[in-house]
């Protein structure tokens, strides 16, 4: 009973003075984003609404990113892209970078498909989630985890 | 700001055709997030937006974020049911925007 304790205390002494001592250097780890600012984030594009998992909504990512630098990220909403009903905006999260929001992507009836595709920076391994929202007021989410080898936020 | 859009768009469509339009900016996109060699925070300095537009009516558009990476690379597509001009504009945190036109005919 007593010997885990007492490691874990030592282990947790070394973690604060390897703090101390980054902080000194001024290196301080980055933060990362939180559980809260990622339901933020999610509450603030989804507003009261449900969210449904999948449904019309696909998120394209690599399994392994290569460059977290420079992460391909492409998504697609099936939706009759009509003037009564279209997809509106959608919305990239990265649930584990130092800020979660990647981009926001807003589509109107003329934009025929509502899909696009960008590159994005993943500070590690993390899930990255699609968020849509239609003019009719649905809500759909997919959630993708990357492993990221070499993180990409200016490390 | 940044250099020249390289645009891809076709220059001939068929009436009603779902076209796939691909640009990139090149830009830093400097995130706000990495530091000096001094240990200073290097000030956030990105394109924040970017829009579409076909014959001066909105078509797509991007609110773009820090993690977006650098010389952004956006791909959309546009259902285009008659000629006319696409206006693509991408703008910086400063305000300034670098602005691309292109004409599209009807095919046949």
């Amino acid at each position: 009973m007593n010997s885990p304790m007492i490691h874990g205390r030592r282990r947790l002494l070394g973690v604060s003075a390897g703090v101390a001592v980054a902080a000194f250097f001024g290196t301080l780890p980055r933060a990362f984003a939180s559980v809260e600012d990622v339901d933020k984030a999610i509450a603030e594009f989804a507003g009261t609404g449900s969210v449904v998992e999948g449904g019309p909504l696909t998120l394209t990512t690599p399994e392994i990113a290569e460059n977290g630098n420079s992460v391909p990220v492409s998504f697609s909403v099936d939706s009759p892209m009509s003037a009564d009903d279209y997809i509106e905006s959608v919305m990239i999260i990265a649930t584990d970078n130092p800020s979660p929001d990647v981009a926001t992507f807003h589509f109107t009836p003329a934009s025929g498909v509502a899909r696009a595709s960008t590159r994005m920076r993943l500070a590690k391994t993390q899930d990255v989630l699609a968020l849509a929202r239609s003019s009719t007021g649905k809500l759909y989410r997919v959630g993708n985890n990357v492993k990221v080898t070499i993180g990409g936020c200016g490390g | 700001m940044a250099a020249k859009p390289r645009v891809k768009i076709p220059k001939s469509v068929a009436a009603g055709e779902v076209i796939t339009i691909k640009t990139l900016v090149s830009h830093k996109m400097e995130s706000g997030q990495r530091k000096d060699s001094d240990g200073n925070t290097i000030p956030r300095d990105i394109i924040n937006r970017f829009e579409a537009k076909f014959n001066g009516e909105m078509v797509f558009s991007v609110d773009i974020d820090p993690a977006v990476s650098a010389n952004p690379y956006i791909e959309f597509t546009t259902k285009v049911d008659e000629a006319g001009t696409f206006t693509l504009t991408w703008t910086d945190d400063a305000g300034e925007v670098i602005e691309y036109s292109q004409e599209v005919v009807l095919a046949g």
